[in-house]
């Protein structure tokens, strides 16, 4: 058991280094799809079998063939970028490796004692249904409406330019 | 199924806070380095998927639920909030030719 979760862990790792890394959007794309089907192996791991199934579902599915589908057609094949100094490199490198300090500190603070730990069907459909519909209800509706606000978003912003190309065309 | 809360005994709780700080740090190093607005975008995507791990195994550990209700919030959000930018993005493209982010400064009032 031990063993499964360091490589899960190191594999995790090295495929978002490699989300970083590669120059091709593509390339990165398809390392992002190898982190959340890692994540989701994790999720199994920690007995959480729905949010898996939702997570292969929703950032392997929809998010992903979204993001493939935004870079096939910008056809950024050409854009490769490269670095003109490094500077810049070296004060990101060294702000997120100070929160990274920041959160390594903090975890040798951390008390959680796995005494409560135990229930095996926390992660099930049917607890996770309960739980969600008894005492988070509202918070879902509030959902819903973020939905619908992001949709009429998305249709208004594509509407916008429509109009403008066709008072282009028509003069 | 009774062997899967074996990973709960045998791993401890800061080796799942090690591992998701180093998600994290990763993630922002994406942000803050690359110049490509997708692969910032996606970037964001491994910050989520580092805190939403973080929640989960906060869960798993203490036997409660809630948390995982809160990973498929973040999952909605994230999911409201991808598509809202990635049309943002192709937008900007259209009028810029380009998905550099220093050259998506016109935002400025």
């Amino acid at each position: 058991m031990d063993k499964i979760f360091y490589t899960l862990s190191i594999l995790t790792i090295f495929t978002a280094i490699m989300v970083v890394a590669s120059k091709h959007p593509i390339r990165s794309i398809l390392y992002l799809v190898a982190t959340f089907f890692l994540i989701s192996a994790h999720y199994v791991l920690l007995n959480a079998q729905f949010l898996a199934l939702v997570n292969v579902v929703v950032y392997a599915g929809a998010i992903m063939v979204l993001f493939l589908f935004v870079v096939m057609f910008l056809n950024l094949n050409k854009d490769i970028e490269r670095f003109k100094s490094w500077i810049p490199a070296f004060a990101a490198l060294i702000s997120a490796g100070t929160l990274l300090m920041i959160f390594l500190s903090a975890t040798r603070t951390s008390q959680l004692t796995i005494e409560s730990a135990g229930s095996h069907d926390i992660g099930l459909v049917e607890t996770i249904g309960e739980v969600l519909y008894r005492d988070y209800l509202f918070p879902m509706e509030i959902c819903s409406v973020l939905f619908l606000v992001a949709m009429i978003g998305i249709v208004l912003l594509n509407r916008k330019e429509k109009v403008n190309t066709q008072n282009v065309m028509q003069p | 199924m009774n062997h899967i809360p074996e990973i709960i005994r045998t791993i401890p709780f800061t080796h799942y806070l090690v591992l998701c700080s180093c998600l994290f740090f990763v993630g922002l190093l994406g942000v803050l380095i690359r110049k490509n607005v997708i692969i910032v975008f996606m970037c964001i995507e491994i910050l989520l998927n580092a805190v939403n791990l973080m929640m989960v195994a906060a869960s798993a550990y203490r036997g409660d639920s809630a948390g995982q209700i809160m990973v498929l919030f973040t999952m909605a959000v994230a999911a409201a909030e991808v598509s809202v930018g990635l049309a943002i993005i192709v937008m900007m493209y259209k009028n810029l030719k380009t998905t550099n982010i220093d050259l998506f400064d016109q935002l400025k009032g």
